[in-house]
């Protein structure tokens, strides 16, 4: 494998009207654990069911219910922890946080704000081939998910939909290392792609199974730098909060526009207020929540219902040794193994069905450089116009795979190639089938070229008057001979035919 | 044979695995005495349909041979138990008209085991108080009066109802919950016997919680070895509540030998308090004497921080009911408040919670708010928090020691009169629970035997305090408490 190095990317420097300005950002981001139940009951999570149809007792906050830890939420907690090469605390505890409102039946959510279950942990964020941003993560806890609000069916009526009320979300804190809108997209990212290696959490975005709250504050340059060696949020801004972004467009344009925001602010000689802020996409602004002074006080304190979760070493360990390569890894391995460039080797790896196909094209043609590029040119172009997905992809990679072995081969040219690869790819034949039956087969027979090219020299006496000049001309010749074979002449032999004929 | 409401547990499982007895008898006897005891105020839901059928089926059950000790047995349930189907309010208002689709674990585990529900038993609203006259029932009424007098008195509480109904022979047995004491001093105010378990014991799940780390529940009955039976048939390991231990029940009844010879039993000083009556502090010595005349060895203790238990208590179970009650916002069930035109969701909840929880409900939701609030947690529930762990020490410590269990009074006086409280600082009522609390903070096994009359002719209660899990040794102890107490008083029926 190879060990690859980065550059740290330059951090997004806005011009105001009076200075230049770094933006500073950090993310807490929300993800739903891959679990067919809730974190404390056995509801199903099911995406799109029948409003309250998905609510246990306990979901409800029906007197006396109890809340009991689903195991198998903890372990894709720990498997995302040990994803992101996170701390894994032995012992974490469950706080409540208090907050009145009609979808948290509680008046509670279960959260880890004391002793979280995973603590420092860091992304290497890819910002292009040989720039990467390394993140830190400050913390991943597990906590409950509130219900839904629904304002908008009745004039004078709201309603809740308890469904999401108490599936199993992880809070994945990063330190404020992201330094730009792009960089914050980046982010989200290379965490959905991990957390979908990982299978801890789908990342789907329009369903709100991952959503993003962002912090943003600006500062002057070289104040970051200082903050990075002692650690002392004195050296940057007031911050910001974003909520609930679930779109990597609308955390760009969110970023942007609040940075802009407090610009604007600071140099009028203004103060940032630290508060929460919702955006408006429509609009394009962020608008603010509540203030600090509004915000709520949570009282946080242990939740009595449930004892401090305890977990052994020795689990830790077997889903550390279940865990699959992740991205970097993989990318690594695919540049160290089949030579690819480090773009390429990035595509493939975007996700693990894409990396899975290119793999196996791989060992059926043997070729990792020409199926990298016959999957990301051809393939990917291709499925893009249909509008499918790798995984519905109508051409296997055993197809794709024999297809490069027949240019391999010199069977047939990289130009016939594509001809074969479409009709494999809406009809589902094999592509030596395919050469065979539609005589598609490159022409290797000097005599038949050169026959043809003996005919075209004859018809064309001006021509090779001129070619003899001029060498480039030869180039004609060669395209006619194609045209006559209908281009399963080989190339190689064509070409060097011509310029013997030529003597040039 | 005596009326056969006034049966203790023991003796009507005997009486009706020997068919002297049928459930359907016991229950119709105590259905009448429910039904003619409406001045105590004890039952607040009635279930006499329930409570036949399931004496004919204890009685078929009973027949058949396949009859656990608690087959057949009339129980009254305290409204803080969810039961399937019957209304189960916490006596709060709050939870007016609020039937819960569940069984809580614990009355679950005692139908199953064939035991009869005549109803629903009155307590202080969501177990908030210790005179039971924070219900929204009103107060239930201690069947015992001082001499001749006609005063009302407090069955004490929170599970007053329970106690009421016990000691006036309404029922075999009944369940309760403590929290701070609301099992052992209602017993000791009624003269019947109460056990607290070892937190973890009794599965809390379908209890309507009040302090979720200091709650459980427990029998009220009409002697140490119906407390034995009772208890065996209410604990257990449910994987529904994950503070509940999983460790084995023992019979406990089969521990009950009487014998205490060379046990240890602690006195601790700290228990001493000042003003506190002679006849308390006489009660206290006599009990010294019993446990030293039946061979047990009596030891000095100390348990250092017990001043700082009652404060530290006043702040932890508040902290944790006003998160726990937060749930009670008229959004799903129970009472919602009628809304003026253009009322929003924060008008909804105050008018909702102002009429539907009671004052004491009250202060102690906005006291648990306050000292759990942002620049206050660190000064009051942390503090506390630290409190309780060292009073957990302090146990600890003199368990080390060897010390089997701690004698202590149960209760600082006896009934007093209803009302009598009522124009007092909230505080001298919370001063009920004085010997009580240190128990549920440390989680230990407590229990209250009845020892001894006051002048008036009151009943008084001593309490044993036992190892954690060790409930067996612990009602031996107080098995031999009341062998030697020989306490056979009777409220005299003037209902």
């Amino acid at each position: 494998m190879l060990d690859l190095t980065y550059e740290t990317p330059a951090p997004k420097v806005i011009a105001g009207a009076k200075h230049d300005w770094e933006l500073v950002i950090g993310m807490e981001v929300h993800a739903q654990v891959s679990s067919k139940a809730k974190l404390f009951s056995g509801a199903s999570t099911q995406f799109g069911a029948e409003p309250n149809s998905n609510v246990a007792f306990v979901d409800a906050a029906m007197p006396g219910m109890l809340p009991v830890i689903n195991e198998f939420c903890v372990e894709q907690a720990v498997r995302t922890g040990l994803g992101l090469n996170a701390e894994i605390h032995l012992k974490s505890a469950f706080d409540r946080k208090n907050y009145f409102y009609p979808d948290l039946p509680q008046g509670y959510q279960i959260s880890q704000l004391y002793e979280p279950i995973v603590g420092e942990g860091e992304i290497l964020v890819d910002m292009g081939p040989g720039v990467a941003r390394l993140v830190r993560v400050e913390r991943i806890h597990l906590e409950q998910d509130a219900g839904k609000s629904i304002h908008d069916m009745d004039p004078n009526m709201s309603f809740v939909d308890l469904n999401r009320t108490g599936v199993a979300l992880m809070e994945i804190v990063s330190r404020p290392d992201i330094r730009g809108p792009e960089e914050a997209a980046a982010y989200v990212t290379k965490l959905r792609q991990i957390l979908r290696y990982l299978g801890t959490c789908d990342g789907n975005m329009q369903n709100g199974n991952l959503r993003a709250d962002v912090n943003v504050s600006i500062c002057r340059p070289g104040q970051y730098e200082k903050y990075m060696e002692t650690q002392d949020f004195g050296h940057l801004g007031t911050r910001c909060e974003i909520k609930n972004m679930n779109s990597m467009r609308f955390i760009q344009a969110a970023i942007e526009y609040e940075a802009r925001r407090q610009i604007k602010i600071l140099e009028e000689g203004g103060e940032v207020v630290q508060e929460t802020r919702l955006y408006d996409p429509d609009k394009n602004e962020t608008r603010s929540m509540r203030s600090k002074e509004e915000a709520h006080d949570y009282r946080y304190f242990p939740c009595p219902d449930l004892l401090p979760l305890e977990i052994e070493q020795a689990w830790v360990d077997d889903i550390k040794a279940s865990l699959p390569e992740l991205p970097d890894a993989k990318k690594a391995r695919f540049m160290g193994d089949y030579g690819l460039t480090e773009y390429d080797a990035s595509v493939l790896t975007a996700d693990t069905t894409s990396a899975a196909y290119f793999e196996q094209v791989v060992s059926a043609c043997e070729d990792g450089k020409l199926a990298a590029n016959w999957v990301i040119n051809e393939l990917f172009g291709r499925l893009k116009t249909d509008e499918k997905d790798i995984a519905d992809s109508p051409l296997s990679p055993a197809q794709l795979g024999g297809i490069i072995r027949l240019i391999k081969s010199d069977t047939i040219s990289g130009k016939i190639a594509k001809d074969v690869f479409e009709i494999a790819y809406t009809s589902g034949r094999d592509p030596e089938e395919i050469v065979e039956t539609e005589g598609l087969k490159q022409v290797t027979d000097t005599g038949a070229i050169e026959a043809a090219l003996d005919q075209i020299i004859a018809d064309n006496p001006a021509q090779v008057e001129k070619a003899k000049v001029n060498p480039k001309l030869a180039g004609w010749f060669v395209g006619q001979v194609m045209k006559a074979t209908g281009g399963k002449a080989n190339p190689k032999a064509v070409n060097q035919l011509v310029a013997q004929k030529l003597g040039s | 044979m005596a009326e056969l409401n006034g049966m203790t547990i023991a003796a009507a499982r005997d009486a009706l695995r020997k068919g002297d007895v049928t459930s359907v008898e016991l229950t119709e006897a105590c259905l009448t005495a429910v039904e003619g005891a409406g001045a105590l105020n004890a039952f607040v839901h009635h279930t006499p349909e329930i409570a036949r059928a399931q004496a004919a089926a204890a009685d078929a059950r009973i027949k058949a041979g396949d009859a656990p000790a608690m087959c057949g047995i009339p129980l009254g349930i305290k409204d803080l138990f969810c039961t399937k189907g019957v209304p189960s309010q916490a006596a709060s208002r709050i939870l007016e008209g609020f039937k819960p689709e569940y069984e809580s674990t614990v009355s679950g585990k005692l139908f199953d085991a064939g035991a009869v529900m005549l109803g629903k038993l009155n307590m202080d609203e969501f177990a908030m108080g210790s005179s039971n006259e924070t219900s929204v029932y009103g107060n239930a009424v201690n069947p015992w009066r001082r001499g001749n007098d006609e005063a009302a008195l407090t069955p004490g509480g929170s599970s007053g109802g329970s106690a009421s109904a016990v000691a006036a022979d309404l029922c075999l047995a009944a369940t309760g919950t403590d929290t701070g004491g609301s099992i052992r001093q209602p017993a000791a105010f009624t003269g019947i016997t109460g056990i607290k378990p070892t937190y973890g014991r009794c599965s809390r799940w379908g209890i309507v919680a009040f302090a979720s780390s200091l709650d459980q529940a427990g029998p009220m009955t009409k002697d140490v070895r119906d407390a034995a039976i009772m208890l065996s048939a209410m604990c257990g390991h449910d994987p529904k509540d994950s503070t509940s231990a999983d460790i084995p029940v023992p019979d406990f009844e089969a521990m009950l030998t009487g014998d205490i010879k060379g046990k240890k039993i602690g006195i601790p000083k700290e228990y001493r308090m000042d003003g506190m009556p002679d006849e308390i502090e006489s009660l206290w010595q006599d009990g010294i004497a019993m446990m030293r005349d039946a061979g047990a060895e009596i030891v000095d203790i100390s348990l250092p921080h017990t001043k700082y238990a009652l404060p530290a208590y006043y702040v932890i179970a508040p902290a944790e009911a006003s998160s726990n009650l937060a749930r009670y916002d008229g959004v799903r069930y129970g009472h919602r408040a009628k809304l003026s035109h253009g009322d929003g969701i924060t008008e909804m909840y105050e008018k909702t919670r102002a009429e539907g929880f009671g004052h004491e409900v009250q202060r102690r939701v906005m006291v648990g708010t306050y000292v759990l609030s942002a620049g206050f947690y660190d000064a009051y529930y942390n503090r506390a928090r630290r409190v309780r762990t060292l009073i957990k020490k302090d146990f600890e410590d003199v368990f080390a020691q060897g010390i089997d269990a701690i004698l202590t009074p149960a209760t600082p006086s006896a009934a007093f009169g209803l009302g009598e409280m009522s124009d007092a600082d909230p505080v001298a009522m919370y001063l009920n629970d004085v010997f009580t609390v240190t128990v549920n903070l440390a989680g230990l096994p407590g229990v209250a035997v009845p020892a001894g009359l006051d002048k008036q002719g009151l009943p008084l209660g001593l309490q044993l305090i036992g190892r954690p899990w060790e409930e067996g040794d612990l009602l031996n102890c107080a098995y031999a408490l009341e062998q030697a107490a020989g306490f056979v008083a009777k409220p005299g029926k003037w209902w």
